[in-house]
């Protein structure tokens, strides 16, 4: 059988080193799986995070080789040609040990950036009815299957560049309400994401886009946003 | 900085580059015929000097960089230097004051 030559990022806070671990190559192997069997049969002490496992709760993203990514559905075959695999926690969060990262700001960021649905209904009126092929809807659908995993932020230069920034996730996600035509809280939530922080500071890098797992296009819904704020600034709305 | 001074800088950048796209091309076509075509400085100013179509053109020209290159040079301060905050917008107003000066003195060395 096979091995692979890992190297895995060691510490905490204060700062770390790669340690290096041989793995046994398996058919159909995630990077996940190379993880865990580092925690379950080499070093217990090893400190990850995951939950699922099939690419839905979002919790295990790590940079894989320089790059970040989900690991439970990257396959080694497809990141390791050499046999050869660096493992380390995300970038542009702080790291609390060895491949896990505190994800408090990259979701205060998220209600910052009034990522919070405000309805105008009440449970008196009826159902608010939204066509599926209405171009609202639609951008909503493109933008709307995030899961939170931070792959996006961790790839974003801006991030690294203006840590007030709010990065892509969080604008995605007020992208997504401020097209819900159910939403009440528009110009306070252009208000929230315009500006030095905001979805104006975006270059257009499109790590985001191309990194992020789900394939949602970040950067699409920040250059809308971008459209949106200024419309509403030369009407006098912001 | 309120947030709508920002989409409005935001808009003008983006405005002025549609504006310098155009006008980048056709000042080096221009320049391109005029070299092929064996134009020299007497000829070049023949053609310019009352042409109130070429001062027109190369004033939009100057408008669209006096706006242009200040708000890209903000966003440069800001992220390399991290320097924001009312100094640095005023030393980027002089600057742009200083650019459309040097740019006028140019269009107007030709029309005159």
């Amino acid at each position: 059988m096979s091995t692979l030559k890992l190297r895995v990022w060691r510490g905490g806070p204060q700062g770390g080193a790669f340690q290096s671990f041989e793995v046994p190559r398996q058919a159909s192997q995630s990077v996940l799986d190379v993880v865990t069997y580092v925690q379950r049969s080499i070093d217990p002490t090893l400190a990850y995070r995951f939950a699922c496992r099939v690419g839905m709760c979002g919790s295990c993203a790590m940079t894989v080789n320089g790059v970040a990514r989900w690991t439970c559905r990257t396959h080694v075959d497809r990141v390791c040609a050499d046999g050869r695999l660096e493992l380390a926690p995300l970038a542009n969060l702080p790291v609390i040990r060895d491949l896990v990262t505190d994800m408090r700001e990259f979701f205060d960021k998220w209600a910052r950036a009034r990522g919070r649905f405000e309805g105008r209904r009440t449970r008196r009126d009826d159902f608010e009815r939204v066509a599926p092929d209405s171009e609202p809807r639609r951008q909503v659908d493109a933008a709307i299957e995030c899961i939170g995993c931070g792959v996006c932020y961790s790839s974003c230069d801006v991030v690294a560049w203006n840590p007030d920034y709010l990065g892509p996730a969080a604008l995605n996600r007020a992208w997504t309400l401020l097209r819900d035509v159910r939403d009440g809280a528009r110009l306070e939530r252009l208000r929230a994401v315009a500006g030095d922080a905001g979805c104006h500071s975006c270059h257009t890098h499109l790590s985001c886009s191309e990194r992020c797992p789900k394939h949602i296009s970040p950067t699409a819904g920040i250059a809308g946003l971008k459209r949106a704020a200024a419309a509403a600034a030369l009407k006098g709305e912001l | 900085m309120s947030t709508r001074r920002e989409a409005l800088l935001w808009a003008a950048q983006r405005a002025s580059a549609a504006l310098l796209a155009l006008c980048v091309v056709v000042h080096l076509a221009t320049m391109i015929y005029a070299a092929h075509s064996g134009l020299g400085a007497a000829q070049i100013l023949e053609r310019t000097r009352g042409n109130v179509a070429w001062l027109g053109f190369y004033c939009v020209f100057l408008l669209a960089v006096v706006v242009h290159v200040p708000i890209g040079l903000r966003a440069v301060l800001s992220e390399w230097l991290g320097w924001r905050g009312a100094a640095r917008d005023w030393l980027l107003a002089a600057f742009a004051a200083g650019l459309a000066w040097l740019g006028a003195r140019a269009i107007l060395g030709v029309f005159l």
